[in-house]
């Protein structure tokens, strides 16, 4: 369980850096203070400064607003279509429409996500809110299939048959009985797909597809690092590991919250 | 056998027409009229026309999809609004970058990860698995690009051993190219490694527990023997399904890569294209990438129900 904290305790502190930095940052990123340029880090920019002279630490808080703000939406999109998509095909299990819905599913699946973000990034040009949809599009699938594949064995068993019995319609089993039976298993499969919604995130705002200037994001700090590696290593170093333990801690979180949530793990250890 | 696959290969074209459908209508809402952007604010109404024609842009809709797709068939993709050169042409060029790539990443990723995996799983429990493991925790953690470029600091510019970027091109020599494909792989075959080896690792651990591997046991085979002859063999039935998907994924995410390293494959071509608003080559470029990834995945399905029965009546 030593994971779990662990996890809990870094999510909390992003999350904390990403919140306070509504209210306070170190210093202010839109005055440029180009002299101070590139200045490794020491006691006055904790994290040093970037080629404009800005503070990374107070670009680190903000481009965490971004990053947490895009995966969450991004996550809501998937679960509001995915999981009633999923609880429909289950109360629908064998027919045309199930069909239809696992199918379409596949087709998303066998869309790169990296792919349907350029196409809609080629059409509606690049921004925050399209990489919000691109990463949520490629989220549907994700929580359609685990939603179908709980609630089709949650349909077999015994309270729910006497739900049905009590003469409650698909819509309201599904409602009622299933969806609170997923919920853990929802809760597990969101820290992860938030976690990589944070790396496509990144990624996408590296190749310029992200959140635009004067938006701080973490990918875009990369892509402005690329060029000065070799002059200032921490420009390059430090949004990186922000990503990485980021991501690390998440999926500690999601991992240790499997193991408490999800009674198949816990039947397998015992 | 016969039957799943033909099931499979209409599912497969069915699934190609909508994903061609579906790239064709989204490019076909972007505003904008590529041939006033060509020609400028002054242009006659006859030069326009003559441009149109020469692009492919006459006709309505349904008539332009349909030699979009027929065009596609016999290998025509059409031609670029800024090359001015066949689409089909450009993309062969690239692919000589991007196909390499992706398999020499996929070669590299199954190098690394069936040993790891099936170390770590002979020392369940013990500090080997738990170092194991907590590497491949490590190797999703970190965005592949961003390790690129620390790769590039590391060996390319302070050790040298590596050029920074570029692509000689394959006329150059084998090495010198494989060379320049090296840093790319290793940084595209990293998070991919980690996912397999965690795979490899957890179906290997379910094979132990088999009754047949006791049953191995019991005629006499050792530990090491029957992990070898009975586990490994089983155990790499979804690995494989894991290694075709990770094939797609390597494909579509060179692009990236591709952007750190300036190397001249399919997603460089692709962002030139979107900043260019040279749209027929972004929905062929795409429309490609898909079609692989389809491609890929039918090819497992097939090699697994060969290798399954059980898989081909379910279908």
């Amino acid at each position: 369980m030593k994971g779990l904290w662990l996890g809990i305790v870094i999510s909390v502190i992003v999350i904390a850096l990403a919140v306070i930095s509504f209210v306070w940052t170190p210093y202010d990123i839109q005055v440029l203070d180009v002299p101070n340029k590139l200045h490794p880090p020491d006691a006055t920019n904790l994290l040093g400064t970037d080629h404009f002279g800005r503070d990374i630490l107070s670009m680190i808080m903000l481009g965490a607003r971004t990053s947490i703000a895009v995966a969450l939406v991004a996550v809501g999109i998937g679960m509001a279509i995915g999981v009633p998509l999923g609880l429909w095909a289950a109360a629908r299990r064998g027919s045309l429409l199930d069909e239809v819905i696992m199918r379409g599913n596949d087709l998303i699946f066998a869309f790169p996500s990296l792919v349907i973000a350029i196409l809609i990034t080629a059409v509606f040009g690049p921004s925050a809110v399209n990489a919000i949809i691109a990463i949520g599009i490629f989220n549907i699938p994700v929580f359609a299939r685990l939603t179908r594949g709980a609630a089709l064995s949650l349909w077999e068993r015994d309270f729910i048959l006497a739900a049905r019995v009590c003469g409650k319609s698909a819509f309201r089993i599904s409602w009622e009985h299933i969806l609170p039976n997923i919920t853990n298993l929802m809760i597990v499969q969101g820290t992860i797909q938030f976690s990589l919604g944070i790396l496509a995130e990144a990624a996408l705002s590296y190749v310029g597809l992200g959140a635009q200037p004067p938006t701080a994001s973490w990918g875009r700090m990369l892509a402005d690092a690329q060029t000065l590696v070799t002059l200032a290593p921490h420009v390059a170093l430090v949004p990186g590991l922000a990503i990485v333990v980021t991501v690390l801690g998440l999926n500690l979180m999601g991992d240790g919250l499997r193991d408490r949530l999800d009674p198949r793990v816990r039947a397998d250890r015992t | 056998m016969l039957r799943y696959a033909l099931k499979r290969l209409l599912s497969l074209t069915i699934s190609l027409i909508i994903a061609s459908i579906v790239i064709f209508a989204v490019i076909e809402v972007i505003p904008g009229d590529v041939v006033r952007q060509i020609l400028g604010e002054a242009y006659r109404e006859d030069t326009a026309a003559a441009l149109r024609t020469e692009l492919g842009l006459d006709g309505g809709p349904v008539s332009r999809y349909f030699s979009w797709v027929t065009g596609m068939l016999t290998g025509d993709f059409g031609t670029s609004y800024t090359y001015r050169t066949p689409v089909a042409d450009l993309i062969s060029d690239r692919i000589g970058v991007s196909l390499p790539l992706a398999i020499y990443a996929l070669v590299l990723s199954t190098l690394i990860a069936f040993p790891a995996g099936i170390y770590a799983a002979s020392r369940r429990g013990g500090a080997g698995d738990v170092t194991v493991m907590g590497l491949t925790q490590l190797g999703v953690a970190i965005p592949n690009f961003w390790f690129a470029m620390i790769m590039v600091l590391v060996f390319a510019i302070n050790l040298r051993w590596f050029p920074s970027g570029g692509f000689p091109g394959w006329d150059k020599g084998f090495w010198v190219s494989m060379k320049a494909l090296t840093l790319p792989a290793i940084a595209l075959a990293l998070p991919q490694a980690a996912i397999l080896a965690r795979v490899m690792r957890s179906s290997l651990l379910d094979m132990l527990g088999e009754d047949f591997m006791r049953t191995a046991r019991a005629k006499g085979l050792t530990r090491r023997q029957a992990l070898w002859r009975h586990g490994v063999r089983n155990a790499l039935i979804p690995v494989l399904t894991i290694i075709g998907l990770q094939f797609a994924f390597l494909l579509a995410g060179g692009i990236i890569i591709e952007q750190v390293f300036y190397l001249p494959g399919l997603g460089r071509l692709i962002f030139q294209a979107i900043s260019a608003r040279d749209l027929i080559v972004v929905e062929s470029v795409v429309m490609l990438l898909v079609f692989l990834v389809i491609l890929v995945n039918f090819t497992v399905d097939l090699a697994y129900a060969a290798v399954d029965p059980r898989l081909r009546s379910r279908a």
